[in-house]
This record gives C-alpha cells, sequence and structure tokens, in this order.
C-alpha cells in the first residue's frame, strides 16, 4: 500500500487483508526516516520498541484481532510529549538525556490502540517559535524545499552552495511533527498548539493540522507552555484521518481537572454534498497587516466556491482582534515564567557544576539549559506578575481575553456556523530570511491569525489549499463553535474534496513506495 | 505613662488527616523513609498535573463549620512561587483571593488563677482557613557543605488557619491553640500533634500605646511546642516593650525562637521582602461546593461535596463535651475542662462512673487529684496508665462500702501504682487497712491508747 494512503480508507484495509504487514509498514518508515535525515524532524528515532510494537500487531492481525483502525499505524509523536523510556527533551538542553518515567495520556492511548511509535520529533526549544528553529538540535527543514514543485518554480542559480541554503523553514512550533507528517515517515503525527503551533507548521508543510476545543484532549504528560492554552494538536494527511485521530484520544482523563466530564463519542465525516444550510463567516480583521496578496486571493476564492455551491457567505467582525498579539504575550510569558520555575536540576534534567550556593547553582542552571527566547519569556513573564505590575498587565490581559472570547461568542450566536480565515500571512519563508528577525518579532507576526482560537479554546483546523507561486503550500484555516468539531471537521473534508490540493514530489518517497502513485488533480487553485 | 498594650495573632498550619496527599495520591505517613512517598507530580517532573482530594475539601469544610465560618461555595487555587530546595515546582499551590472558609470564631477559656478554680472564656475571630500544599523538608549538613532533600512532605495537605490579633498574651495564644487543637482531633480532620509537626504555629506580635494605632509587628517562627509558644509569645512581647521604652524601633521581622536560650532571635533566611508573584493555578478549575439548597438533583452524589450532609454528621465539639459532662454528673466547668484537656481522660472517668456506686461528684476527685497527678509525675498519657478504671473502680467502691477510708485507698492506689497485678481487696488485707466496723473492739484500742499516754490525756482535759 502507498505510504500516501488514508488510515480509514486505504491502509487499516490493507493491513486487515494482509496486504502489508505492520512490520512492512514500520520498516518502509524507518528507512524513509533515515533516507531523508538532512530535514531533521527526528530528534530521537526508537527503531527497535517500534519493530518490536509492529511485530506485536502483526500477531494481532494474525488472530483476526486487531485493535482498531490504528493497529499497526506509525506515528510521530512532539519532543514535548513524554513517553516513558524514550528521550524526552523539548529541544532544550535542560532536558537533554531525560527519560520520563511515564507515558502521556494521548501517548498511552496511541499505544492502547497498537499505533507504532516511531519516535520523537523536532520543534522550538519548548514550543516556543513559529519556525522550529530555535531548538538545540537545529531547525527542521520543510520536505517541500526539495519537492520538485519547489524546485521547478525557484530562480536557477548559478551555484550548487546556494541551491542547499534555498531551503524553507517548516514553521513552528510543531515543525517536524509537521515535516514528518508531509514527508510520509509516518502517518499521523502529534504537536501542540498554544498560539498556533500546530496549524501554521500545517499549513507551510502542506498537511491538516487540527487544534482541537481546549478541554477536549487530556494535557497529562504534555510539558506545558501556556496551560490555560495548550492543547495537544493532531497533524495528519487528510480530514478523514484527523477525525480518526480524535476519535482514539479525546475524552475526559481524570489526571487532568480541565477535560471536560462529557461523554465524547467518536464520529465518522459524513461526505458533505449539500452546504446551502451553512453559514461561513469571513472575519474582515483577519485581513491582517503582511497579509500576502497571494494568500488573499485565495481566501477570496474560497469564499466564493462556498458561495457558489450554495452556502451563505458573509462578512463579520471581531473587533478586538488587534488586541490579541499584546494580550497573548502577557498571558503567555506569565504562565512561561510560572510553568519554567520547576527547571532548577535539582530532580531531573541539566544540573550545572556550580557549587557554591544553592542560589548559584540555580541560576547557572538556568542560563545552561535556556536558550535566549526561553529566558527572555521567563523575565516579562516575571515582571508582568510582580505585585505592582499584576493589575496593570496580568488582571488587564485576563479582561481583554474575555472580550476577545466575546467577539466569537457574539458571531457564533449571530447564526454564523464556521469561520474562514487564512492559517498564515504567506507561505514559508526562506530559513536565512527568516532568522534575519528574532523568535519574539516572528512569533507575534506569525501567530496574529491562529493565536485568537488558543485564547477562546475554541477548535480550528488547517486545510491544505493551493501552491502559491513558489511552488510552497498555502493552507485556509476553519475555526468552529466550541466541542463541535464533527461540524468543523465535516465542513473541513468538503472543502479538501473541493480543492485537491497536489501530492508533494518527493525523490525520496518515490524511491521507498512501490505502490502506484496516486495522481491527484492539481487544485484548481493553482 | 501608660502601659503597653501587646497583641497577638496567628497563623497556623495543621496537616490535614488523609490517606493521600491534596493533590496526588502518593501516600502521607509520618517517619517513612526518605523519598519513599514521592509521586511524578510531588516531584514536579514536567507534564504532571494537580488532582484535587476529595478527603481534604471535607476536612476544611469540617474544620470551617466547626470553627463558624461562612464556608465560600466557590473558591480558587493560586501558584505562590519563590525558589527553595524542598518546593520541586518553584511555587506552591495555595488559595490566596478566595480562601475555603471565612469569617468564623474559636472560644477559649483561660483560668484567672493558678489553682484552676475559675474560668474565664474568650474568642478569638477566625479570618480565614485556605487549603495549601506543605513543603518538603531539607537538612543542611554544613560539614559536606551540601544539603539532604527529602520529599516525602512535598504536596501534604494543610490547613492555614489564620487568627485575628485579638489575643494578648503567651498565654491567651496557648489556650486558644490548645482548644484548636481538641477541636481537630475531635473532628478528625488533622491529628494536630505539634511534635510531629501536625500542628505548627507562627506568631505575629506587636505592641501600642492604648489609643494609639497597631505597633510595627514580627512574626515568630519555630516554635515546636504549646508550653513554648506561650514562652516565645511573652518574651517577644517583652522584648519590643524594652526596646521601645529604650528608644529603638521594632523591625518587620520574621524571628525564630531558640528553646534552650528562651528567647527570640532574628532569622537571616529572609532577606528584603519577598514578591510571591501571585497567579491563577490554571490547571484547577474554581472548587464549587454545594448545600441543600444548591445542590443540582441530577447531579452525581459521588463528584459532589455537600456543605450540610457534613454539618449534619459533626461530632460534638469539645465545649458542647465540656457542658455535657457538667450537666449529666454535677461536676465543675473546670473539671470539666481539665477532663478533655487530657487526651482520654474524660473516657476514663466516665469508665469509672458507671462501675462504681460512689457519686460521680466524687469521683472526680480521685480522678483529677489522684490518678492525673500520678499520670503527671511519671510523664504518662492516660492509656498508658497502670491502674486501669476496673481497678480504680473497685478501690472506690471499698470506700464507698466504709470498708476502708479515704487515707488508706490514698495508700492503696500508691500501690496499685506499681502495678504488680494485685486487686485493691488484695493489697487493703495485706497492709491490714480494714476499717474496723465493731464498736467494742474500737473503744478498746482508743481506751489502750489513752492508757499509755497519761500526760497528754491530763492536759487535755479541761481542768
Amino acid at each position: 500500500a502507498a505510504l500516501k494512503d488514508g488510515l480509514r480508507s486505504q491502509t487499516s484495509a490493507a493491513l486487515k487483508e494482509g496486504r502489508v504487514t505492520p512490520t512492512e509498514l514500520c520498516q518502509r518508515c524507518l528507512a524513509l526516516i533515515k533516507s531523508t535525515k538532512f530535514l531533521n524532524a527526528y530528534i530521537t528515532v526508537a527503531e527497535e520498541s517500534a519493530l518490536k510494537q509492529a511485530e506485536e500487531s502483526e500477531e494481532r492481525y494474525k488472530r483476526g484481532q486487531p485493535l482498531g483502525i490504528l493497529d499497526g499505524i506509525p506515528v510521530a509523536v512532539k519532543d514535548n510529549f513524554n513517553t516513558a523510556g524514550i528521550e524526552t527533551t523539548c529541544a532544550s538542553n535542560m532536558l537533554k538525556g531525560y527519560i520520563s518515567p511515564y507515558n502521556a495520556t494521548v501517548v498511552q492511548k496511541l499505544l492502547d490502540q497498537g499505533a507504532v511509535l516511531l519516535g520523537k520529533t523536532n520543534l522550538d526549544e519548548f514550543a516556543m517559535g513559529s519556525g522550529s528553529t530555535d531548538g538545540v538540535f537545529g531547525p527542521v527543514r520543510n520536505p517541500w524545499s526539495y519537492s520538485r514543485q519547489y524546485k521547478e518554480k525557484s530562480v536557477p542559480k548559478s551555484h550548487s552552495k546556494d541551491k542547499e541554503l534555498n531551503w524553507v523553514i517548516t514553521g513552528g512550533s510543531s515543525g517536524g511533527s509537521a515535516a514528518a507528517v508531509s514527508s510520509f515517515t509516518c502517518f499521523a503525527a502529534l504537536g501542540s498548539d498554544t498560539g498556533g503551533s500546530t496549524r501554521n507548521p500545517a499549513a507551510h508543510c502542506g498537511v491538516v493540522g487540527l487544534k482541537p476545543t481546549y478541554g477536549l484532549i487530556s494535557r497529562h504528560g504534555l510539558i506545558p507552555l501556556v496551560n490555560s492554552m495548550d492543547v495537544p494538536g493532531i497533524l495528519t494527511r487528510c480530514v478523514d484521518d484527523a477525525a480518526v485521530l480524535l476519535g482514539s484520544l479525546a475524552g475526559h482523563d481524570p489526571k487532568d481537572s480541565t477535560t471536560v466530564q462529557d461523554n465524547f463519542k467518536p464520529f465518522e465525516l459524513p461526505n458533505l454534498t449539500d452546504v446551502s444550510k451553512l453559514s461561513i463567516g469571513i472575519p474582515k480583521e483577519y485581513h491582517a497587516p503582511g497579509l500576502s496578496s497571494e494568500i488573499l486571493a485565495l481566501w477570496s476564492k474560497a469564499a466564493d466556491l462556498f458561495k457558489n455551491a450554495g452556502a451563505k457567505v458573509v462578512e463579520v467582525s471581531l473587533p478586538h482582534t488587534r488586541y490579541s498579539i499584546v494580550c497573548y504575550h502577557v498571558l503567555c510569558t506569565a504562565e512561561v515564567a510560572s510553568n519554567m520555575a520547576r527547571f532548577d536540576g535539582l530532580e531531573y534534567g541539566h544540573r550545572s557544576d556550580r557549587k557554591e550556593s544553592t542560589e548559584s547553582m540555580y541560576a547557572a542552571t538556568r542560563r545552561e539549559g535556556f536558550n535566549d527566547v526561553v529566558r527572555g519569556r521567563i523575565l516579562s513573564g516575571n515582571y508582568f506578575l510582580l505585585k505592582q505590575n499584576y493589575e496593570k498587565y496580568f488582571v488587564k490581559a485576563q479582561k481583554v481575553r474575555r472580550l476577545i472570547a466575546n467577539d466569537f461568542v457574539k458571531v457564533f450566536r449571530s447564526g454564523v456556523d464556521i469561520l474562514l480565515t487564512p492559517t498564515t500571512l504567506s507561505d514559508a519563508a526562506p530559513y536565512l530570511e527568516f532568522i534575519q528577525e528574532d523568535n519574539r518579532t516572528r512569533s507575534a507576526q506569525d501567530d496574529i491569525l491562529t493565536q485568537a482560537a488558543n485564547m477562546t479554546g475554541l477548535p480550528a483546523i488547517n486545510v491544505p489549499t493551493a501552491l502559491s507561486e513558489r511552488g510552497l503550500p498555502v493552507g485556509l484555516q476553519f475555526i468552529g463553535r466550541s466541542f463541535q468539531e464533527k461540524q468543523l471537521l465535516t465542513v473541513a473534508k468538503w472543502f479538501e474534496k473541493q480543492v485537491q490540493f497536489p501530492v508533494i514530489q518527493l525523490e525520496e518517497v518515490k524511491r521507498h513506495d512501490n505502490g502506484v502513485f496516486q495522481h491527484q488533480k492539481s487544485a484548481s487553485f493553482s | 505613662l501608660a502601659p503597653w498594650v501587646p497583641v497577638v495573632g496567628l497563623e497556623i498550619h495543621a496537616q490535614i488527616s488523609s490517606n493521600s496527599k491534596l493533590f496526588s495520591g502518593s501516600q502521607v505517613q509520618f517517619a517513612a523513609p526518605p523519598n519513599s512517598l514521592v509521586s511524578f507530580f510531588d516531584a514536579s517532573l514536567p507534564g504532571t498535573l494537580p488532582v484535587l482530594n476529595r478527603r481534604c475539601v471535607e476536612a476544611a469544610v469540617m474544620t470551617g463549620l466547626a470553627l463558624n465560618c461562612s464556608i465560600n461555595k466557590k473558591s480558587l487555587f493560586d501558584r505562590k512561587h519563590y525558589f527553595y530546595a524542598d518546593l520541586p515546582a518553584g511555587y506552591q499551590i495555595t488559595q490566596q483571593r478566595v480562601p475555603i472558609a471565612v469569617n468564623g470564631s474559636l472560644s477559649y477559656s483561660l483560668c484567672i488563677d493558678s489553682k484552676m478554680s475559675q474560668m474565664v472564656t474568650k474568642t478569638v475571630r477566625i479570618k480565614q482557613i485556605q487549603l495549601e500544599q506543605d513543603s518538603g523538608k531539607s537538612l543542611h549538613d554544613d560539614t559536606r557543605s551540601q544539603t539532604l532533600v527529602d520529599l516525602n512532605r512535598a504536596g501534604v495537605g494543610l490547613m492555614e488557619v489564620v487568627m485575628e490579633p485579638d489575643m494578648c498574651c503567651g498565654e491567651e495564644a496557648a489556650a486558644a491553640v490548645r482548644e484548636l487543637q481538641l477541636i481537630l482531633q475531635t473532628l478528625g480532620s488533622s491529628q494536630a500533634v505539634m511534635a510531629e509537626g501536625q500542628l505548627r504555629v507562627d506568631a505575629n506580635v506587636s505592641v501600642h500605646r492604648p489609643g494609639e494605632p497597631y505597633g510595627v509587628r514580627t512574626e515568630v517562627k519555630n516554635i515546636n511546642s504549646i508550653r513554648f509558644l506561650a514562652k516565645a509569645v511573652d518574651y517577644e512581647i517583652q522584648r519590643q516593650i524594652e526596646e521601645l521604652e529604650n528608644g529603638g524601633t521594632i523591625l518587620n521581622e520574621t524571628r525564630a525562637f531558640d528553646s534552650k536560650l528562651g528567647c527570640t532571635v532574628p532569622m537571616r533566611d529572609k532577606e528584603g521582602k519577598q514578591d510571591y508573584r501571585f497567579m491563577p493555578e490554571p490547571n484547577l478549575p474554581p472548587l464549587i461546593l454545594y448545600d441543600a439548597k444548591s445542590l443540582p438533583a441530577n447531579m452525581n452524589h459521588q463528584q459532589v461535596i455537600n456543605i450540610d450532609w457534613i454539618h449534619e454528621r459533626l461530632p460534638d465539639l469539645p465545649s458542647v463535651k465540656r457542658e455535657k459532662l457538667v450537666e449529666q454528673y454535677g461536676i465543675l466547668p473546670e473539671h470539666s475542662f481539665t477532663l478533655l484537656n487530657e487526651d482520654g481522660l474524660a473516657e476514663f472517668y466516665e469508665s469509672v462512673v458507671k462501675q462504681t456506686q460512689m457519686k460521680p461528684k466524687k469521683v472526680i476527685g480521685w480522678i483529677l487529684n489522684d490518678l492525673l497527678s500520678y499520670l503527671k509525675q511519671y510523664s504518662l498519657t492516660v492509656k498508658q496508665s497502670p491502674v486501669s478504671s476496673f481497678l480504680l473502680a473497685d478501690l472506690l467502691n471499698l470506700v464507698e462500702k466504709k470498708e476502708i477510708s479515704s487515707s488508706a485507698a490514698k495508700r492503696v492506689l500508691a500501690e496499685l501504682w506499681k502495678g504488680e497485678g494485685k486487686t485493691p481487696l488484695e493489697i487493703v488485707k495485706e497492709q491490714k487497712l480494714e476499717l474496723l466496723q465493731d464498736q467494742k473492739e474500737l473503744e478498746q484500742i482508743c481506751q489502750a491508747v489513752i492508757d499509755g499516754q497519761e500526760k497528754e490525756v491530763i492536759m487535755i482535759v479541761p481542768g
């Protein structure tokens, strides 16, 4: 079976029928990981344990007792999720070599359903960043940098050296997971999403990136950035697969007091044909400064697509959008300062050699363990939490957060079902260009379209839409009502079918994939 | 010049008596091997989350109700940040904004004179009760320049009880804490044994001239017993008065009580004011409690706490028990105070009363004067008494039946104290302590005495 196949439709069936075995799938993925090592998508590859899991899965299939759709399916997990026995680093010196004694709930759920854990993917250090460029293991390269589509469109350079440095970023902070899914080394990956960290790289890497409603999926074992905004994110190659993953992960976890108690029923997505009852909202404030004309045009075309299919498309307003970056910055840094306080070198992780006093040991440990970005946010956060500043910044930001959330409530109450917005301001930037500005500047720019969903807890999804003029993926974002993932994904699936986003043409994948190529029609957009 | 007015407030931390910790499932146990009761959450492993322990909430509600507080139906959790080796997360989870209980009161009794013959009742206002995590323990090993950290205690549930500065001296502070201790032990919400660190008291002390605003206060820590509490408070009051009378000023500082020297000394740990950077705890939703009125019909009763349900099931508090003893047995309030003040003594007394014909009003004397003084002399608890209630009742019956005199009974008791297994009757026979009932025999003995003392008889017989 092609590595490109969807889970529910093809790969799962192939496994059941014995056309491919879990061990074969696992070995192919591991081999592909090796030959795409230059992408730097993986921090740790758990080859031995993965093969063992694959063997066990194979036994189950032989007995005719697979655990479910995910049995035998190779997956990857962002390196800020705890995995027992496998290093969890958060791409930081602070946790290099840290082997957690427990599995995050979402990891445990995947394993319990027979998924094969290939390894841990690369990210910005402690998930702080929008490029996956600021981790201690180096930046992640967008697989599309090596695609035929991109190479065809890029200006031919005389020096081969330049070609090497022409690669583009994945976006972040779940860049490794997005690259892993995009380059077919796994069928699905877990990311995390605090300000857009799953949707942003999904858009740049041409994959589906789902941010579920806050409280739907357990955060137990996800090393937190901002506890009140973090969610585990799902990265897949198609919307149906995202629904499968969601079904296997969602639900109350007694270990996470912020998960909702309601029973969650996994669902299959209907094939929507009639969108006439749908009301799509276009928030005018998302025509943000810096939005490329290309993406603006694409957004407009998408709106027309819905209109022409009979849906009601209305312009709406989310007036407090322009305050969200600043608000996010205050609340995020404050929680970061608090969450990072536990990294003192005493119980686990890096410990400095300084011995003069406990204080000097703490200070040196934290200076050595954290990069500039993390330390910068800690300092800012502590400033905002000082007694004399608390009301002015933290409490104020919470109030603004409430106003932003109310904007969405009003819009949804007025009859709009789903919001349609761009996910990013432009397609993926070349690495060399991206690093010209610092992390804080980039984050502030790149998060603008995605972080409102984190502030409000609403579900949102990136659907790959078309290729840009440079041959790179561009995605569009749908934002839904709280806990209405079924509706959100149903609409996303309909849209996905309409746009027919092209398959990435990667040399490495061609070599490994003996199956017939799924020639998909080029997207009517590009 | 008018005398100084001392003002004393207290912050009391009571360890909640529960099987597991406030936010994690690890066990609560005194003196376990170091770091043997530490869950991933207690060790602050990244990615772990707090889960609130129901039993701890119930303990706090019970305590709040017993102290006449309003229970807040919605209370919140916060993070209090500071760096210390025994605080793995770098912050403590506490209730700073809205605690679980507020605005209560505690009544306690004091003896006016040393003979315990007159008692007066005082009241102290309870500002609030909050739930919070205990920290671990750190031991400084100066010889090897290292600190040893034991996290067994990290995360154990605490109730912090804040008493307003309504007390005026060491005796009042001690009496208030003693009463709180009895209440907690009666409720079972805390075992409140100071020696095991289950009850910790910090005193806030200041003095001022009458009519003037409160003076600068100091905080006194490291008080390990109720007796030391009284000493520490009185010493600090004296120290402040002397300082001010000599023209000095009082620093708003933290001082430690040195029990060996009997004085308070400045603590060098806290340099400058700490900003704890309080922030709401984002991983715990607000704590919602219900009462009979507000309880939703379809709510799963396992999932909620009903304040009224807890109220109905509160045991008799010490003050109620004392009144009942006075009513039932006709003893004095001072007597019942002492009975309850000694662990197990009230039960012992009631047990003796049941087994003897002697009136309760008479039995009390034997319990408080004889039994208790023996126990004190040998530093024994009631449970450790070699004289059981059965034995004592047996002895008292002999007195009641006039088979022996009171003074003879005291000698028998002294013998019983040796714990040699003899019955009162056996001792009486051994020491020939029986009262003579035969009139003729008595006359003979008396005549013999008189005959043998001619000189004295002449002096006594009027002439």
